[in-house]
């Protein structure tokens, strides 16, 4: 894991504003696979503004519970609100919420027979409905945001693993998200590169974005989340702010799983 | 005992340098393709005496020994004789046209121009007004196309169905089976993806009963069995019934080629387009289907050129395509000679093989077109 110093008060997280706007709600949510219990009444409200990494062991239902927040998993009980709109299984309401929220994934699932700018205009064009020359004009200015403009007219299998992971979030910026997720976005990277789509990420966090991501990386969490939630089984077991999460852990399973990435 | 030292740092960057020289010109490619090794040797070696032994008798009898031109069967019964190309020369129009009524044939050359007007554009990448050139092939040409053909609108004469013949017919039945079981075969196979019971049974059901049925046994259904569930006195035409036939026959084995496509597109693709808000629809047309149609590029063009070629079938429901109308003048006592046979034979063989050939080549001119050329 990066072992990034922890930065100081004045570019911490307090610096960052939270409003009282409630963007995302779980209410005692509830989801199996067949018999499997996956998520076990996992309740989790996020402000506009807030900025949540999820961590936990592989298989405790943090990938499941960010997937569930844009229906890529339906969820069989409980309640998902996102941006004000109930999660049920009304289409309609469904691509609403998802032209809302912006997804980031492990493996990009970038589209690889466009290039890098048809990627970033296909969802503006084809879901906004927007003007193909106003569509490029954003994305070109996204594509810079993320430092490769260079690269517009290149194929994805052209790219190196970072870039095409900058490629898909500047791809989700174009459709103006007020919120995003992220899914393990540096898992599947070389590690020369995790670095760049770190500071991409941070410097998205800087700009007041509603952020929830699920990563291992320790030092982005003290960096920029100011809530840490730790999953093990299908169960929200801890949540607190990135010092006291790190620092003073209470829970038994939280402290052995720190115990075994922080060495 | 000293230890060597293991450590080492590199002083200089080593340049690139050009490769070695005697890997160019002839000596060099015959010397790695041809006589690589003595197995490779012997190889060249052999086939080079069966094409010496094979090659100078099958281009004698093609073109030294053949005879050009004559009215009548006395012109190749000479001794000797070559193929009977004079044979193919005097019943071209047949070959082409069938029993077509020869003041109305400018139509079918008519038409024939239309499609030709239509297809290389379209097949060429730089012509612009794709959309418009899609449009004109899809529904303009057809109508114009139907309207020429059988006639009976603004003073042209009605020409029927059964005086159709020859390459005609072939291509008829060819086009409007390719044209219409590529779309049919997307839409199947779509269906037999969903997640809706009813759709899904529906396309499974279809798609295992054209598949399990012969071709043969559809033609036949068609034109014999067809007629006695029909109220008498309605009349389908027999070729109608062929096309429709051997359409949705050819969208059944389409619809399978086209969903090994949809299979081998990974579960992200579907998940990226979702979460930007895609609909099905959408998310199928611009994502799934242009990544799955190329993948399977070398199974379509297989089933069109395996669909041109059982075209010939339609023969056994009396409809006289190319195959049908050469085999047909065999019989004709003015050209009865022991070569004609082989000349018609070879004639057809040459047709078949040059449209084949003609979409197997240009299928792979589009894979190498649509290869962005990394892996995803």
């Amino acid at each position: 894991m990066s072992t990034m110093p922890s930065s100081g008060p004045s570019s911490g997280p307090s610096a960052m504003k939270i409003s009282n706007e409630i963007a995302i709600e779980l209410i005692g949510v509830n989801k199996w696979y067949g018999d499997f219990h996956v998520l076990r009444d996992v309740n989790l409200t996020v402000h506009r503004g807030e900025r949540i990494v999820i961590c936990g062991p592989s298989g405790s239902g943090k990938s499941t519970m960010i997937r569930s927040i844009n229906r890529l998993e339906e969820h069989q009980k409980g309640k998902i609100i996102v941006d004000g709109i109930e999660l049920t299984n009304d289409l309609k309401k469904i691509e609403e919420v998802r032209r809302e929220v912006g997804m980031v994934f492990q493996h990009f699932n970038l589209f690889p027979h466009l290039t890098i700018l048809e990627n970033c205009t296909l969802a503006p064009i084809w879901v906004r409905k927007m003007p193909k020359k106003q569509a490029e004009e954003i994305a070109m200015k996204f594509l810079e945001r993320v430092r490769i403009p260079e690269q517009a007219n290149k194929y994805p299998g052209q790219l190196s693993g970072g870039q095409q992971q900058r490629v898909a979030i500047a791809r989700s910026l174009c459709m103006n998200p007020k919120i995003m997720l992220f899914d393990e976005p540096t898992s599947a990277l070389d590690p020369e590169m995790v670095k760049e789509v770190l500071d991409t990420m941070i410097s998205l966090a800087e700009e007041g974005m509603t952020m929830l991501c699920v990563t291992h990386e320790m030092g982005f969490a003290r960096q920029v989340a100011n809530r840490v939630i730790f999953m093990d089984r299908g169960q929200i077991v801890e949540q607190n702010e990135p010092e006291a999460f790190f620092s003073n852990p209470q829970h038994e399973r939280t402290k052995l799983f720190l115990s075994q990435i922080l060495h | 005992m000293t230890t060597q030292s293991i450590s080492y740092v590199s002083t200089a960057e080593i340049p690139s340098s050009p490769p070695p020289g005697n890997a160019k010109g002839f000596p060099a490619w015959a010397r790695q393709n041809l006589f690589a090794t003595p197995l490779n040797s012997l190889t060249t070696i052999l086939i080079g005496l069966f094409l010496a032994w094979a090659l100078p008798p099958i281009l004698n009898f093609l073109i030294f020994d053949a005879v050009w031109f004559g009215d009548s069967r006395e012109a190749c019964i000479v001794e000797g004789a070559g193929a009977c190309w004079a044979f193919v020369n005097a019943k071209f129009g047949q070959f082409i046209y069938g029993r077509y009524p020869l003041d109305e044939r400018w139509r079918v050359d008519l038409v024939f121009i239309l499609f030709v007007i239509g297809l290389v554009p379209i097949a060429i990448p730089k012509v612009p007004y794709k959309g418009w050139n899609a449009l004109y092939l899809l529904l303009v040409f057809p109508i114009l196309a139907f309207i020429l053909l059988c006639g009976g609108f603004f003073g042209l004469e009605a020409v029927e169905t059964s005086l159709w013949g020859g390459l005609l017919v072939t291509l008829v039945v060819a086009v409007t089976g390719i044209a219409a079981s590529l779309p049919l075969g997307v839409l199947l196979a779509l269906g037999r993806q969903s997640k809706m019971p009813v759709i899904k049974m529906a396309s499974v059901i279809f798609i295992e009963f054209w598949r399990g049925v012969p071709l043969i046994t559809v033609l036949f259904m068609s034109s014999v069995m067809l007629p006695l569930f029909l109220p008498p006195g309605t009349n389908f035409d027999k070729l109608l019934r062929a096309l429709v036939g051997v359409a949705l026959f050819s969208s059944a084995y389409m619809a399978e080629v086209i969903r090994g496509g949809l299979q081998a597109i990974p579960k992200g693709q579907y998940e990226g387009a979702a979460a930007m808000g895609l609909g099905y629809w959408p998310s199928m047309y611009l994502i799934i289907l242009p990544q799955a149609l190329k993948i399977v590029i070398p199974g379509i063009v297989n089933s069109f050129i395996a669909l041109f070629k059982d075209t010939s079938l339609v023969l056994i429901i009396g409809i006289f395509d190319l195959l049908g109308i050469v085999q047909l003048n065999f019989t004709d006592p003015n050209w009865a000679s022991p070569v004609t046979p082989a000349t018609g034979y070879i004639f057809t063989a040459a047709v078949f093989w040059v449209f084949c050939f003609g979409m197997s080549r240009y299928s792979l001119f589009v894979e190498r077109r649509l290869d962005t050329g990394h892996k995803r």
